[in-house]
Parts: structure tokens; sequence; C-alpha cells
């Protein structure tokens, strides 16, 4: 189970002990944190909710996509549904490879694409409101239906 | 018979997450235009998934397909 939706607080260590293989020379670790201000606005806290049968399913393919670009590659990420607070654990993604460079390479485009594809969405709850972010600002709008070659191949 | 799912903001507007519904022979485009009319919603920045995979617009559902409507991610 290298992809997961989990509702608990992610522990780092399991999602890091899932790639620790002899042949890697290098483990990087991303840490998705809940961030109190953005573009000056404070946030209380997050909902995450997912389509969690089919975010795993994306997260597998991230992984798929990432061993065909990355020989000798192990990938294992782990994403927070629920309620979050400021400074929480949303997402731990955690990449093996022989050399370092593709470590690093290869854990930024597993972020990257979290973003794109898989279907998570944070509600984010200020002082003054609440709001599902994705939809009213449609800073990522796919005007066939779907996510065209570019987006998804970036 | 066909299930539609609802997520985000769009679940909020439907007041369900998921509605049952015989929709086989419709494209995903037909079924969001009758859905933009019962619900009120704006599906044209909205992917849909059958059977949990992205679909285009023209894609033709199935009976028993699931069909989940979804709006720009923002999870990470």
């Amino acid at each position: 189970m290298n992809f997961e939706i989990s509702k608990d607080p992610i522990d780092i260590q399991s999602v890091i002990d899932k790639v620790v293989q002899r042949e890697a020379g290098a483990i990087t670790t991303f840490i998705g944190t809940v961030r109190e201000l953005t573009h000056g606005k404070k946030t209380l806290y997050l909902i995450y909710e997912a389509y969690e049968s089919m975010a795993v399913k994306k997260l597998e393919q991230i992984g798929t996509e990432i061993k065909e670009r990355w020989n000798g590659a192990e990938v294992a990420i782990t994403h927070r549904t629920g309620k979050l607070d400021i400074t929480d654990v949303a997402v731990v993604i955690a990449v093996s490879t022989p050399h370092r460079a593709d470590a690093y390479e290869a854990n930024r485009y597993a972020i990257e694409r979290i973003k794109e594809i898989v279907p998570i969405w944070k509600k984010e709850h200020w002082e003054d409101g609440e709001e599902w972010i994705g939809n009213q600002l449609e800073t990522v709008a796919y005007p066939k239906g779907k996510p065209e070659a570019k987006d998804l191949h970036e | 018979m066909n299930k539609i799912m609802f997520f985000a903001h769009l679940r909020d507007r439907v007041g369900e997450e998921s509605v049952i519904n015989d929709v086989s022979g419709k494209t995903i485009s037909e079924l969001k235009q009758m859905l933009e009319e019962k619900y009120g919603l704006k599906l044209d920045s909205v992917m849909a998934a059958v059977n949990e995979e992205f679909a285009s617009d023209d894609e033709v559902i199935q009976a028993g397909d699931t069909i989940a409507f979804i709006p720009p991610v923002s999870g990470g």
C-alpha cells in the first residue's frame, strides 16, 4: 500500500520506510503542511475531501509515471483528508533512487502531478467565510472537459 | 442505472453526494447540460470521470457506469 488516503494523521517515517531499498543512494521526502497566511489572508483551518477510490488510482498512476521516467525509483505517497489545523501535515511524498538528483526531481514531479490529476479538494475556512479552492478562481480550466496532453504530461 | 457523484462545491450546490439515475446512452456533454439545467451548476471547467477514469465530453455513458464530476483539484 504505497499510495494511500488517510483520515488519520500521517506517520511520516512509515511513508519513508516504504521506499527503503538497497539500490538507493538517496531518499527525498516532501512534507506538505497547512499554511496560515495566503496572500495576507489568515486561514483558520482546512477541510480536505477526496474521491478516495479514484484518488488512490491516480496516486498509483503518478508512481508508475515516476518509475518510467526515473530508473530504479521507489515511490510512496500518503494524502490526508478531513479537518486540518495550521502546521498539520497534508501530504507526504517519499522517493528513493540510486542517485540524489533523480530523487529530488521525481519528488517535485509527484507534488506537481498531485495538483493536476488527483481528485482531492480543500475548503479554506477564514474568519469571514469559507470556500472550496479550485472552483471559482478557475486557475486551472479544462475547456475540453479533462486535462489535455500538455496538462497530463508536462 | 447510473450513479452520479458530486464533490466539493458541486456537492454543496446539489445537496447530495450522489444521485441514481438512468443516463445510459447520453454523452457526458449531454449529461452536463441536463445537470446544469436541473441544479443550476456551471460545469464547463469541470472534468468528468467514468468508472474512476477521466472521460472526454463525447464519451457515451453505458448502463451501470459510475460518473463523477471533478472540479479543478486542490490537493497537495
